[in-house]
C-alpha cells in the first residue's frame, strides 16, 4: 500500500515516487528522455494524463489507466484551419501546458490549455477535442495577448467551479484571467485590481501575466494567483483582485502557488528573486505560507538549501494534499513536507529540471 | 513503389517498421499513405497544417525536400524517402 504517490514531470521524462512506511522511493519512470510539461490524475476515473513535449516530433498527449505502467497515445489538440495567429500566420500547437478535468456530472469532459492561446475541450475522455473558438476569437486576443516566458500567449491554468461546472476560469500568460459562466460560450476578462508593471498602463484590462491561477474547492469565490507582479487574491469570484504579497519579505515574485482546498485563507508560494534573475531569494530556498488570506506570511526553511542556492519552482511544480506538500525546482531538487510546509525532506537532489509535481491518489 | 525510411529516434515513440513501401506521387501523398499503414506516425512528422515540423527533415534520394509547407515535391515510383530528425541540446 502506498501512503503517497507523486507524479513528477521533468525535462527527461515522468518520474513516479511512492511513499511506503514513511520512506520514499522512485517507483517507475515513463517517457524517459522526453520533456513532460504536465502530468496529473483525473480524480473521476483514476486515469493518469501526461503531456509530452517532443520538440522535434511535436506535442503529444498520453493517458494511462494503471498509473503509468502502460500508456495510450491520443491525438493531441489540433488548431482548426480557421485559427490564424495573426497576419494570416496559421496557428499550430506549440505546447500542451496543462490538463484539467470537468465535474463528476460531466463524464469525459477534459480541458487542455495550450500555446498559442488555446483552450481545448473534450467530452469523450480525450479521444477527440476541439478549440474553444469563443475564447480564441475574443476581440482582445490579436491586440492584447502576447508571449511572456514563451513565444506566444499560453493557457496554463484552468479552474472549474465545483458548484457549477459551466463556470470556468482560465489564466493566460500574457493576457490575464478570463471567465465563462455559460460552459465556454462567452468570456469576460477578470483582471480588475491586478498590476501589469511591465506595460505602459499597469491597470490595463487585458495584458496581465498570472503565472498560475488556483481556486479554493470549499470556497469557490476565492481564487489566488502568483502573478508576474506579485501575489493576488479575490474573494468575489475574480470580480476584484487584491494584492497580498509582502513588500519587504520574500513572498512576492514567483511562479507556483497552492491554496488549501479546505481553507481559503491558507496558501503557499515558493518565492524567487525578481523577474530579472529568477533565483532563490538571497540564494536560500524557502516556502512561504499565509493562514490569514495574505495579510501575513511565514517563511519556512527547515530542510531546504540555505546557501549558494539558485533554485526556483516552475508554476506547476507545487502541490498539496492534506498536511502533505511537495515541490520541485528547475535545478532538479524534489522536496516533501508532512507538516503543512514547515519542514522539508529532500527526495532527490539531482533529478532533471522539474516542470510539474502532482499528488496522485494513493492506495 | 516508393519507400519511406524512419530514423531509430522516431521508432522509439511510434509503432512502425523502419522501412515501409507506400503509394503516392508526392511526399505529402506518401505521408498520407504512411498514416494509413501506421496510424499516428504522420503527426510526428508534420503539424496540423500538413507542414513539415521545424526540426524534421526529409530527403528524396539525396535531395532535400524543397516544399516544407505543402510537401508537394514529386517522388518517383522507385524513390527512397528518408526521414531525419535533428538531435540537439541537452
Amino acid at each position: 500500500m502506498s501512503e503517497s504517490l507523486l507524479a513528477v514531470g521533468t525535462r527527461k521524462g515522468l518520474l513516479i515516487f511512492e511513499r511506503q512506511k514513511g520512506k520514499w522511493r522512485l517507483l517507475r519512470e515513463a517517457h524517459l528522455g522526453s520533456p513532460v510539461p504536465y502530468a496529473s490524475v483525473d480524480p473521476r476515473t483514476g486515469d493518469l494524463w501526461a503531456s509530452i513535449d517532443h520538440g522535434h516530433w511535436g506535442q503529444k498527449l498520453h493517458r494511462s489507466s494503471d498509473l503509468g505502467e502502460s500508456w495510450q497515445e491520443l491525438t493531441a489538440p489540433k488548431y482548426p484551419e480557421s485559427a490564424v495567429l495573426r497576419e494570416d500566420k496559421p496557428a499550430t500547437l506549440r505546447y500542451l501546458w496543462v490538463i484539467a478535468y470537468g465535474a463528476a456530472e460531466q463524464p469525459g469532459r477534459i480541458y487542455f490549455g495550450t500555446e498559442p492561446g488555446g483552450l481545448f475541450v473534450s467530452d469523450d475522455n480525450g479521444e477527440t477535442c476541439h478549440l474553444v473558438e469563443s475564447l480564441w476569437n475574443h476581440p482582445s486576443r490579436e491586440k492584447c495577448w502576447m508571449g511572456g516566458g514563451r513565444d506566444e500567449a499560453g493557457i496554463h491554468s484552468i479552474v472549474v467551479d465545483p458548484r457549477d461546472p459551466r463556470h470556468v476560469t482560465v489564466g493566460i500568460s500574457c493576457a490575464g484571467v478570463f471567465e465563462s459562466k455559460d460552459d465556454c460560450a462567452t468570456w469576460q476578462p477578470r483582471n480588475r485590481g491586478l498590476i501589469a508593471a511591465f506595460l505602459p498602463d499597469p491597470n490595463i484590462d487585458v495584458g496581465h501575466d498570472p503565472h498560475l491561477l488556483v481556486g479554493c474547492a470549499s470556497s469557490p469565490d476565492v481564487l489566488w494567483q502568483q502573478n508576474h507582479c506579485g501575489i493576488f487574491r479575490t474573494s468575489d469570484g475574480a470580480e476584484n483582485w487584491q494584492s497580498v504579497h509582502e513588500e519587504s519579505g520574500p513572498a512576492n515574485f514567483g511562479f507556483a502557488i497552492s491554496v488549501d482546498p479546505k481553507n481559503a485563507d491558507t496558501a503557499w508560494v515558493v518565492p524567487a528573486t525578481s523577474d530579472q534573475v529568477r533565483i532563490a531569494v538571497d540564494r536560500a530556498l524557502c516556502v512561504c505560507r499565509t493562514d490569514d488570506g495574505g495579510k501575513s506570511w511565514q517563511a519556512f526553511r527547515k530542510g531546504l538549501p540555505q546557501e549558494n542556492c539558485y533554485d526556483f519552482a516552475f508554476r506547476h511544480a507545487l502541490d498539496q494534499d492534506g498536511d502533505d506538500l511537495a515541490f520541485g525546482v528547475a535545478t532538479g531538487g524534489l522536496y516533501f513536507s508532512d507538516d503543512r510546509g514547515e519542514s522539508w525532506q529532500c527526495l532527490g537532489e539531482h533529478l532533471p529540471p522539474i516542470y510539474s509535481v502532482r499528488f496522485l491518489p494513493a492506495g | 513503389m516508393p519507400t519511406v525510411r524512419f530514423p531509430p529516434h522516431l521508432l522509439r515513440h511510434v509503432k512502425a517498421a523502419p522501412v515501409v513501401a507506400v503509394r503516392g506521387a508526392t511526399v505529402a501523398e506518401a505521408l498520407l499513405d504512411v498514416e494509413r499503414i501506421f496510424p499516428g506516425v504522420r503527426d510526428y512528422l508534420v503539424d496540423e497544417r500538413g507542414s513539415l515540423r521545424k526540426h524534421v527533415n526529409i530527403f528524396i534520394g539525396e535531395q532535400w525536400v524543397r516544399d516544407r509547407v505543402a510537401l508537394s515535391d514529386p517522388i518517383a515510383e522507385d524513390a527512397e524517402v528518408f526521414v531525419f530528425q535533428a538531435l540537439s541540446g541537452g
